[in-house]
């Protein structure tokens, strides 16, 4: 706990960090406050953004839709909000899962060593032998499109990098004489792995989550605007910006200005979310890493 | 070294079958006739009657070894199956459109390496400096951006408002002449071919497509590669041999690019050979964004259409790509730092 209160002096005293964490803040108030934020006409199915109307072009900003609509006439600004609640819900769920998996392969592996550790070190190689996205397409074909679907998918190739960084840390802390002294008091393994191995890697995971928390969802988004993720008219920033693509590139043969809101305002949501936890990640790797401490 | 060559050489054919399998294994989730796209050659088969007859001869309403052995078979012998939404042979659309998708990804690595390490290096040396702190602003802002974000404002600003990038890979009448008789497809990337029929035009409107892509696809990876390079030129600038450097007198520019950077580049050359891996994913999004006929995009496409043997086929083909090219940067690391092949 009092290293915990160490790195958040650390954090307070750097620009960059300070931004990253109102940032990340602030996103984590829209994701609470959603339903005050923008009021879910139907209560049962908040996530379905609302239609206000049925025109394929999109309505520039007004008085009633702030951030104007999409094409079909979804509200961009709903979608925003309620958008925010699915990157944290997905995040959530794909990183606990991954980190759960990742705990467990990566301290058996390393704590018991020898053909445990490469029998399962080689099945983590074969599930990085794929691009990330080409398993998680891979497997949302296989299953059928959607968010559940996605996230399962999510998981499935994003467990690996957890294992191997776990691995790694309790490979270096197990050397250690607290550990040792442990052992030689008859300490049962799974007590010296989770008080005394898992505390003391704590951190170098704490830096990958931050990192996680922007790209998961990033990539969730990624599949939506590949028609692969959210269905239509779930509030999800991919498939905002996915909505705008035929009116920036103005095959209208208009001016390609007139549907700026389209795409400023949802890429807008997704930048500055990524950027607070990039932001956030990076000021605990400077803080935490002794090799940047040169 | 030769030993060490050997030894993950042995490993490729049980990393290889250990990823068909994986990919297969996924197919669990598919019905018989959804599967049988992957085992036929000629869409005339999955008519009718037939239809019966095939899923008996492959297996696939028996247990999960026979159809895997089975479509493995297939697979060794060059088979991949029936694309439905193309309406041709997967193993003939793959044919066609890697050499677009590989054009793509060397015209994007290698500024990447050229900008990313330069730029590494210069944050380094100027540690907490102005410099270092706009470099840092400009690599987070850099994966900040997702590349489907990234792509659309680009095709919005040169394309949508300037009109100078036009998406697709070739203008009409350059499409023409690529298709025609008298133009020889020596290598299937049109840049290249393009030179070696003498074509000028040709060439450049096929880079003038080419632009936009690559600086989707290569932003992301340059603001990586800044990262670790700094942080491995700051942690070598800190080493004790930099010491002694400085200490016989030797000039700052010696100690830096002969002492410094060298042993910095070591981390740098593992990361840019996975940043072409990544890559290799990364089209997936580019080429989609800017209809550019590669594999990325064809993957896609199947995956929305439900062309499962199109993404089966795709899948094997990144999968060995990926496999062979982390071999490849594992015996170049071999080559360049001795401690690897020794540990």
């Amino acid at each position: 706990m009092e290293g915990f209160v160490k790195v958040l002096k650390k954090l307070m005293r750097n620009p960059t960090s300070i931004a990253g964490l109102l940032l990340v803040l602030l996103f984590v108030a829209i994701a609470i406050l959603a339903p005050v934020l923008a009021k879910p006409p139907y209560p049962d199915t908040p996530y379905q953004m609302p239609q206000n109307g049925w025109s394929s072009v999109p309505q520039p900003p007004s008085h009633e839709d702030i951030f104007g609509t999409t094409e079909g006439q979804y509200d961009i600004y709903y979608g925003i909000i309620w958008g925010t609640r699915t990157a944290f819900k997905l995040g959530i769920f794909v990183i606990g899962l991954a980190l759960i998996i990742g705990l467990f392969v990566g301290t058996i592996s390393a704590y018991f060593g020898g053909w445990v550790d490469e029998v399962l070190m080689r099945v983590t190689d074969i599930f990085l032998a794929f691009p990330f996205l080409v398993g998680v397409i891979v497997i949302v074909t296989m299953l059928g499109p959607g968010l559940n679907h996605v996230m399962w998918a999510l998981v499935i190739f994003y467990w690996m990098g957890y294992a191997r960084l776990i691995r790694g840390s309790v490979l270096e802390v197990k050397e250690n004489d607290y550990v040792m002294a442990g052992r030689a008091l008859g300490t049962p393994g799974a007590r010296i792995i989770t008080r005394h191995i898992l505390p003391n890697s704590i951190y170098p995971i704490l830096i990958q989550v931050s990192m996680d928390m922007a790209t998961i969802p990033l990539t969730a988004a990624a599949l939506s605007f590949l028609g692969l993720g959210a269905p239509v008219g779930y509030a999800d920033w991919g498939q905002l910006v996915s909505f705008s693509r035929n009116w920036i590139i103005s095959s209208s043969g208009g001016n390609p200005f007139a549907y700026w809101y389209t795409i400023t305002y949802p890429s807008l949501a997704i930048i500055l979310y990524a950027m607070g936890w990039n932001l956030l990640g990076d000021s605990l790797r400077d803080i935490l890493d002794p090799r940047m401490l040169i | 070294m030769i030993s060490f060559i050997i030894r993950r050489l042995l490993l490729l054919p049980v990393t290889l079958l250990g990823l068909t399998f994986l990919i297969f294994f996924f197919t669990s989730f598919l019905s018989p006739y959804q599967l049988l796209s992957a085992y036929v050659q000629d869409p005339r088969q999955l008519q009718g009657a037939n239809v019966e007859k095939l899923i008996e001869k492959y297996g696939l309403k028996k247990n999960f070894m026979v159809k895997y052995g089975n479509w493995l078979e297939k697979i060794v012998r060059g088979n991949f199956g029936w694309s439905l939404s193309l309406n041709e042979p997967v193993i003939k659309v793959i044919g066609q459109r890697f050499p677009a998708t590989l054009e793509l990804t060397i015209y994007a690595i290698v500024p990447v390496i050229w900008i990313g390490i330069w730029l590494g290096v210069v944050a380094a040396v100027h540690h907490n400096g102005v410099i270092d702190q706009i470099l840092r602003v400009v690599a987070l802002l850099g994966y900040s951006i997702p590349a489907f974000v990234l792509g659309l404002l680009i095709l919005f600003i040169f394309y949508g408002v300037l009109g100078w990038l036009p998406p697709g890979r070739l203008d009409q009448w350059a499409q023409m002449i690529v298709y025609s008789k008298n133009f020889h497809q020596y290598t299937g990337m049109i840049t290249i071919d393009a030179l070696l029929n003498g074509n000028i035009p040709v060439f450049l409107d096929a880079l003038k497509h080419l632009i936009a892509p690559i600086l989707t696809l290569s932003y992301l990876s340059w603001a990586g590669l800044l990262r670790i390079t700094r942080s491995s030129m700051l942690e070598a600038l800190g080493q004790d041999y930099i010491r002694t450097a400085r200490a016989k007198g030797l000039s700052e520019r010696v100690v830096v690019n002969k002492h410094a950077r060298r042993n910095a580049l070591i981390p740098a050359t593992t990361v840019a050979g996975m940043m072409f891996i990544g890559m290799l994913g990364g089209v997936i999004i580019t080429e989609t964004i800017f209809n550019y006929p590669g594999i990325g995009s064809f993957s896609a496409q199947a995956a929305e259409q439900f062309d499962y043997s199109g993404v089966l086929g795709v899948a094997v083909i990144y999968g060995l790509v990926t496999i062979i090219g982390n071999l490849i940067v594992d015996i170049t690391y071999a080559l360049i730092d001795p401690r690897v092949r020794l540990g």
